[in-house]
């Protein structure tokens, strides 16, 4: 008889590992999740810079996912507000405040649906520096969306977009992992000089829990952070993919006694080539994982580069763990994910290659 | 028997208040409209007679129909006006040629569309800011623009504030306050919303206007802008410069509806409809949108109707799809024309001075044309400058790759023409 696993039909497929290190400043901490820390950011920027706005479908409630919780109370309606229903008329307006000097964070309410904005984004805000030969630019501009898999959002509600966005020279691509990272990263976003997309992993938002300074902080941008030393495997992902990897990383010291170095590549774009083909050079092997389908995903990206600098240094072929070439699937998620057990097969593969 | 009537007359009555009753305190509550009920069934359709008339002030030989329609303009600038038009004419001849002669690689010329442009720019403040489509450079040329600075950009010399990056005509300069134009359409419109947005909060006094045609008003951009600025309450003028076709497309191929101006109810703003053609109708109407607009913080749509008497560009040849007839018969209806009929009468253009300023001001464009001819592209290496502020580790290896290619192979680039 076949037993029938009872999953829930809103299994995750990870178990987040909180970050343990230092945080990026001293001080005062609290548990907070990463829709709270987001906030936080937002809050801090609203705070300090009379110019920012935040706007998008639901944000003056609260958000469909809480970040922009009581801000509105806070600093007004004419300051946090709701726009209507269209993703290329909130990209266009954002561009155009940032423009004429607003500090502009544009939400949109979910990656899947970034599409119609595709325009503006690639063709507008990415090339308003360099075609105007730098009399304007829109560098005050955040665009922040939930992205990846929540473990039942299908289709359009799981979507992984960076690598559309990672293909266009004049934006900044922001993943993170957790609540401390997102934080610090949004913030940084908030006062780049170029326009920047905040991706951020919604299954992470009630899921991730840390104990996040209360005071703000940046972290740089276009720094990847070796999170978890080692020296056989280079494992290499972003946002949710991380705590995939991490997991990974303590399975395969115990199941194969291999030492796994994981690094979270935190900017797509500009993405941190010197920390990855450092640890690259140190372990010979690497994976890259991420959600994203593999054709022309980021990973490929990754690839293409490291076997082209780290060539001589490689024992085994790049490696990349990725969701199929398939739009996302409902029921199939399960199947369909870079799973924790892909993952420790391809460490096993590429340790025996 | 009396009383049986009294009795029906009174039950009349009192349906009569009961209906009235019903009217007033039977209102739908839907949040999404505020409006009574009814009881008939029809299909509510936009009928021709109640087409927006075209407001103007001249009549189709210059001269003004009703005085008090007659703006109280200056002697100067009622010629800087004039010459700013004739000054746009000749520079398109020109550059229009050149571009034939394959000395620029590309060109859009403005005839028939010289009022629409001098006459808005010249309504607003200097300081207002302009969100442009392509076909405006008037508004430029009023603003004070030197023509070496159109030269410079359509060669995209070294002395071009665009840097070269973009195809000529793609104009933009930040001490005009004239956002640089970008190709694809319409994407300037919700970004004027935008901008408009920030001024308001910013409590600076400033409009934002943006120009668009009517092809560009078929984008969902269009729709986007004029809805974000309806709700967000921006002070800007949307102003559609519906002068018949896009490219070869007529507007009977664009829309159904009563040109752009009748979309404007559909979004909750207010819209004039002015006769581009007339200089003093488009100057009268823009003068009334920025007052509005800076008023209320509120949007205005603007659609001034004329005709593209030119091509589309230099790639095109619109004798394809339109008769040359039609294109003789509005070349003759010049703008430009009965602006200078107006002049005259007001004894403040002649002949004489006609001749004496086409002669002057040719010369001032071909030798800027010259000039520019012969000044350098940037250096190659601006090629990677303004993608971001500052070039990523990415970019620095890039040029060094491209520095070294050139060492090896820099005799097949045109380098000489460089920097």
């Amino acid at each position: 008889m076949f037993a029938r696993h009872a999953v829930s039909a809103r299994a995750i497929h990870f178990v987040y590992q909180p970050d343990t290190a230092k945080p990026p400043v001293s001080g005062e901490t609290s548990k907070q999740n990463m829709f709270m820390a987001i906030n936080s950011a937002i809050h801090s920027a609203l705070e300090k810079d009379d110019s920012a706005i935040i706007f998008g479908e639901d944000v003056a409630f609260g958000g469909v996912f809480r970040c922009t919780l009581g801000l509105k109370d806070k600093f007004g309606a004419d300051r946090v507000f709701n726009t209507p229903l269209c993703e290329q008329g909130i990209a266009g307006f954002g561009i155009g405040a940032a423009a004429a000097g607003a500090t502009a964070i544009a939400e949109m309410q979910f990656a899947d649906y970034m599409f119609p904005a595709f325009d503006q984004i690639v063709n507008e805000a990415a090339k308003y520096r360099y075609r105007s030969g730098g009399l304007f630019e829109c560098g005050k501009l955040t665009i922040r969306s939930p992205c990846s898999a929540v473990g039942h959002g299908a289709v359009y509600h799981s979507q992984s977009p960076e690598a559309y966005f990672a293909h266009t020279p004049g934006l900044k691509v922001v993943v993170p992992r957790g609540p401390i990272a997102a934080k610090g990263l949004l913030l940084s976003c908030i006062r780049d000089p170029d326009p920047c997309i905040f991706l951020e992993p919604k299954v992470l938002y009630r899921t991730a829990e840390e104990m996040v300074p209360k005071t703000e902080y940046t972290i740089p941008l276009g720094k990847a952070q070796v999170l978890a030393p080692g020296n056989q495997v280079t494992l290499i992902g972003w946002g949710t993919q991380v705590h995939v990897l991490l997991e990974v990383a303590k399975m395969a010291k115990e199941q194969l006694k291999v030492s796994c170095e994981v690094i979270d590549l935190q900017t797509i774009l500009p993405w941190d080539k010197d920390t990855v083909c450092q640890s690259v050079k140190k372990t010979g092997r690497v994976i890259v994982a991420h959600e994203a389908p593999l054709t022309c995903g980021f990973g490929a990206e990754l690839a293409a580069t490291i076997q082209q600098e780290c060539f001589l240094n490689l024992e085994a072929p790049v490696t990349r763990v990725t969701g199929f070439d398939t739009p996302f699937p409902h029921i199939f998620e399960p199947f369909y994910l870079p799973t924790k057990w892909r993952c420790l097969e391809a460490v096993k593969k590429i340790v025996n290659f | 028997m009396a009383a049986f009537y009294s009795k029906a007359l009174n039950l009349k009555a009192f349906r009569a208040v009961q209906s009235h009753l019903r009217l007033f305190c039977d209102a739908p509550k839907f949040p999404g409209a505020k409006t009574t009920w009814t009881q008939t069934l029809k299909i509510s359709e936009a009928k021709q007679e109640d087409n927006l008339p075209v407001y103007r002030v001249l009549d189709k030989q210059g001269v003004v129909i009703d005085s008090s329609h007659e703006p109280k303009l200056s002697s100067e600038v009622l010629r800087k006006m004039y010459k700013s038009m004739t000054l746009l004419n000749q520079m398109d001849n020109i550059l229009y040629e050149s571009q034939r002669q394959g000395r620029i690689s590309f060109y859009m010329t403005n005839y028939g569309e010289e009022a629409v442009q001098i006459g808005s720019i010249a309504a607003l403040n200097n300081d207002d800011l302009v969100f442009a489509q392509y076909r405006e450079a008037g508004v430029l040329v009023y603003r004070g623009a030197p023509i070496d600075f159109f030269m410079n950009q359509c060669y995209g010399n070294n002395l071009d504030v665009g840097r070269g990056k973009q195809m000529p005509v793609h104009y933009g300069n930040k001490d005009l306050h004239f956002v640089t134009l970008s190709s694809p359409l319409t994407t300037q419109l919700p970004q004027a919303s935008g901008a408009a947005y920030a001024f308001k909060r910013a409590k600076n006094g400033k409009v934002v206007i943006t120009y668009f045609g009517d092809g560009a008003a078929s984008e969902g951009d269009f729709h986007a802008a004029l809805n974000f600025a309806a709700t967000l309450e921006c002070p800007v003028i949307f102003f559609c410069r519906n002068n018949g076709y896009a490219i070869s497309t007529p507007t009977h191929e664009q829309y159904r509806g009563d040109g752009i101006a009748s979309r404007a109810p559909g979004y909750g703003m207010g819209a004039i409809r002015c006769d581009g053609n007339d200089l003093l109708a488009v100057y009268n109407t823009v003068k009334l949108a920025r007052k509005y607009c800076s008023e209320n913080n509120k949007p205005i749509l603007v659609e001034a109707m004329t005709y593209r008497v030119g091509h589309h560009s230099t790639s095109d040849d619109s004798t394809a799809y339109r008769p040359k007839e039609e294109i003789s018969m509005w070349s003759t209806e010049s703008p430009v024309g009965k602006f200078r009929r107006y002049l005259e009468t007001k004894g403040l253009w002649s002949e004489e001075e006609e001749k004496s300023w086409a002669k002057d001001v040719r010369k001032q464009i071909l030798d800027a044309f010259n000039k520019a001819e012969k000044v350098p592209k940037p250096a190659w290496k601006e090629m990677f400058e303004g993608v971001y502020k500052d070039l990523t580790p990415a970019l620095k290896e890039q040029v060094k790759e491209m520095e070294s290619h050139l060492k090896s192979y820099g005799a097949h680039y045109p380098l000489d023409n460089f920097k």
